[in-house]
């Protein structure tokens, strides 16, 4: 009986184990061909992509390592990493890493108390306000950066502006005060102008995380005899740790290359030349095609670098959260 | 929805058609030459058409508008000349970028007669301007100068005979007496540099000293009591706030709106600002007694003995290397720069004739009652360094020369020189 018994199971277990792995068999052919069908999806857009970010970079590495002006053909010369080498030595080029690294901290960290304030204002709005505040807190982000650069160059302009006018009465500011005359006022107003522009980006996307932050926890907290801010740092917080590091990364990558504001106000002058700043002027202005390119190269293996740190720091893997 | 995708499909199919028919050209058979202009008030634009006109079906002239800035214009010419651009039939071209595209050969060589039918009772500057190692490259145009604009009645409050040539020290006493501002281009620009070169050359100085030189063996005449002088004035008028306080970020325009200001006094600017002030009384933004005040005189010299080495500007003809109807350019060229075109462009676009026919036009004297001063100037006028390499030292200048009020004869010099050897040598950044 027991033996019967036994085979019996045996036998059952048998065609259970044949069952999964014809399901197996079955769940892995369609994965492969819901794979394919993927490839072929997403092949030509991957392709083209290919084409349009990786061969320039490819192109801009092999370029920088050529002594190489477009006008004068004739001296192209293969001179290796001595393009690299005349950059890291040059005080000029950690100059302009220091002010794109102070104007990336400054306005990320500004940015994100502030769009974190208009993110909790627009999650708690009445939801009848909700979508005109919503539009309302966009509507700097739609607008153009050359065409919001030029609006703040021409607001604190000593010839055009109106702010001297205006705020006379605070201290510092005077008819006489020339913004773009000196490096700390005319970073104030580049720093300025990128957070009027951008906060609500960065504000958009942390409301988007608000909302996923579940109430209950909220509400449990709340019940167990949490604070306001103790709420906010132990529930809402870590709940969107994703959001905000995208938020984080988005920006820091964003404002690591600022040039528009830089380009319309100052032109680089007053020691405001940012390293996107620094590759145009030797590419474009000076023609010095292996010099700029190295510069460029540079700059996208900093953006490299940050996109690395912001995802060691924040600790998330958004593989996970898709659930694979 | 049938009907529709026939409908989307005629109206591709007509703007394709369209497209073509637009890169076919005129389809009249006479070849486009494609004049690659700066832009203007419109004068190029009708001197390409009446050119079409003599023509008479030989070949049509096409305007294509470059960049506003010079130096953005530079930029694109250089690099579609660099591709071999064929399209590059004519370019307006400002006279300091010239040897850096007839270096490598992106100039079309100008034949011997019409060099010589070019350049008669051209001014002295604009045919300096033109050539580059003692060839003429580019056909003269239009040529501007700088002058010396003043307030009559400031001029006479200060005590000033401005029948006479005055120097910048006598504007810088009388500026700080009577409590006006001095307008001058300190912004971080190529104005920056005009400033720098007629202060320079107005003391017998050159910045560049052998322009025919490779980057590396280009030498600098800043550590010179010319230079040392040059940085002497722009210093003074910088650290006292003689320009007042807009002096950094001081273009042109700038400049013009500073002197008809409350506190205008003398300026330093190009002929424009006589037809902008014009007009600003026309529109009733600026009171006719603000025209009446206005004098000219020729730009103000560094020392009283020397006469003032004057900025040299304006606008050349270059025929692209890579044209396919190079002959063709080059007898529309001739037909640009004739002296009734170029008094034509100065009367009615402010911009002055490079041939001294131009400047006995009633009309150009009507326009511009200070033309023969503006003649005058050109003559004595001094291009800014001619070099292959003019960007790297022109930007160099205005790394080390900028504010106007951080400039010290005893440390701006050699500051500026060492900076710019060593950009020229490929060891820094610029």
């Amino acid at each position: 009986m027991t033996t019967e018994a036994t085979r019996e199971r045996g036998r059952r277990r048998g065609a259970g184990d044949d069952a999964d792995k014809q399901a197996r068999a079955a769940h892995s052919e369609r994965t492969r061909a819901e794979a394919r069908l993927g490839w072929y999806l997403a092949g030509p857009a991957f392709v083209i992509m290919l084409a349009v970010t990786l061969y320039p970079i490819l192109q801009a590495f092999y370029d920088s390592l050529f002594r190489y002006r477009l006008t004068t053909p004739d001296d192209r010369a293969f001179i290796g990493v001595e393009n690299y080498w005349v950059i890291l030595r040059d005080g000029f080029f950690w100059q302009s890493v220091a002010v794109t690294v102070l104007i990336t901290l400054v306005t990320v960290v500004v940015e994100l108390i502030l769009g974190f304030a208009l993110a909790l204002v627009m999650h708690r709005a009445i939801r009848r306000l909700r979508g005109l505040l919503r539009t309302a807190i966009l509507v700097p982000y739609g607008i153009i950066t050359v065409v919001s650069a030029f609006a703040w160059f021409y607001a604190f302009d000593i010839n055009s502006g109106y702010i001297n006018h205006w705020f006379g009465w605070v201290p510092g500011i005077s008819t006489d005060l020339n913004w773009f005359a000196q490096t700390g006022t005319s970073l104030f107003v580049i720093i300025a102008s990128e957070i009027w522009k951008t906060t609500p980006f960065i504000s958009l996307l942390l409301l988007s995380g608000l909302a996923q932050v579940p109430s209950d926890l909220e509400e449990a907290a709340e019940v167990d005899g949490a604070t306001a801010w103790q709420r906010f740092r132990r529930v809402i917080i870590p709940n969107m740790k994703a959001a905000i590091m995208v938020a984080v990364l988005f920006r820091a990558l964003d404002a690591f290359r600022i040039f528009d504001n830089v380009f319309i106000m100052t032109n680089g002058a007053n020691g405001t030349t940012v390293l996107s700043l620094l590759a145009y002027k030797t590419s474009i202005g000076r023609l010095e095609i292996g010099l700029g390119s190295a510069i460029s190269v540079l700059l996208f293996l900093c953006v490299i670098l940050i996109c690395w740190v912001a995802i060691k720091l924040f600790k998330v893997d958004l593989a996970s959260a898709r659930g694979e | 929805m049938r009907r529709r995708t026939r409908l989307v499909g005629t109206v591709l199919a007509l703007a394709v058609a369209g497209g073509l028919a637009a890169c076919g050209g005129s389809g009249s058979g006479a070849p486009t030459l494609t004049w690659y202009i700066n832009p203007d008030d419109g004068g190029q634009a009708q001197i390409a058409s009446e050119c079409t006109e003599a023509a008479d079906g030989a070949y049509t002239i096409e305007t294509s508008v470059l960049p506003r800035d010079a130096s953005a214009q530079r930029e694109q010419l250089a690099r579609r000349l660099a591709a071999k651009d064929s399209s590059i039939d004519l370019m307006s071209l400002d006279p300091p970028f010239i040897p850096e595209v007839a270096e490598p050969g992106f100039l079309a060589p100008i034949p011997e007669d019409v060099q010589e039918r070019v350049t008669q009772d051209v001014v002295a500057g604009a045919l300096a301007g033109a050539t580059w190692k003692g060839e003429l490259v580019t056909v003269p145009f239009w040529a501007n100068t700088q002058l010396l604009w003043y307030r009559k009645s400031v001029a006479a409050a200060a005590g000033l005979d401005m029948t006479q040539p005055v120097t910048w020290d006598q504007l810088i006493d009388a500026v700080r007496t009577q409590d006006v501002y001095l307008a001058v281009q300190g912004i971080k620009s190529e104005s920056l540099t005009v400033w720098i070169n007629a202060l320079v050359s107005s003391s017998g100085g050159e910045i560049v000293e052998n322009p025919t030189a490779d980057a590396a063996e280009v030498e600098l005449g800043l550590e010179t009591d010319a230079g040392r002088e040059a940085a002497r004035i722009m210093g003074t008028i910088g650290k006292e706030g003689l320009a007042g306080p807009g002096l950094p970020t001081e273009d042109e325009n700038a400049s013009l709106s500073v002197f008809q200001g409350d506190k205008g006094s003398f300026m330093v600017n190009w002929p424009f600002v006589w037809s902008a002030t014009k007009a600003g009384v026309e529109d009733g933004t600026l009171d006719q007694s603000l025209l009446d005040d206005i004098g000219w005189a020729i730009y103000p010299r560094v020392d009283a003995q020397t006469p003032a080495g004057t900025p040299y500007g304006g606008i050349n003809l270059g025929v692209g290397a890579y044209s396919e109807h190079t002959d063709l350019a080059f007898e529309a060229a001739e037909c640009i720069v004739t002296p009734e075109h170029q008094a034509y462009y100065f009367a009615a676009n402010g911009n002055p004739a490079s041939n001294t026919d131009a400047y006995e036009d009633p009309q150009v004297l009507e326009a511009f009652p200070m033309a023969p001063v503006i003649r005058e100037s050109l003559e004595q006028a001094v291009p800014r360094p001619q070099t292959p390499y003019y960007n790297d030292v022109s930007i160099g200048l205005q790394e080390t020369w900028h504010p106007p009020s951080s400039v010290s004869p005893d440390s701006t010099p050699q500051r500026s020189t060492d900076f710019i050897t060593a950009v020229l040598r490929g060891e820094r950044l610029l």
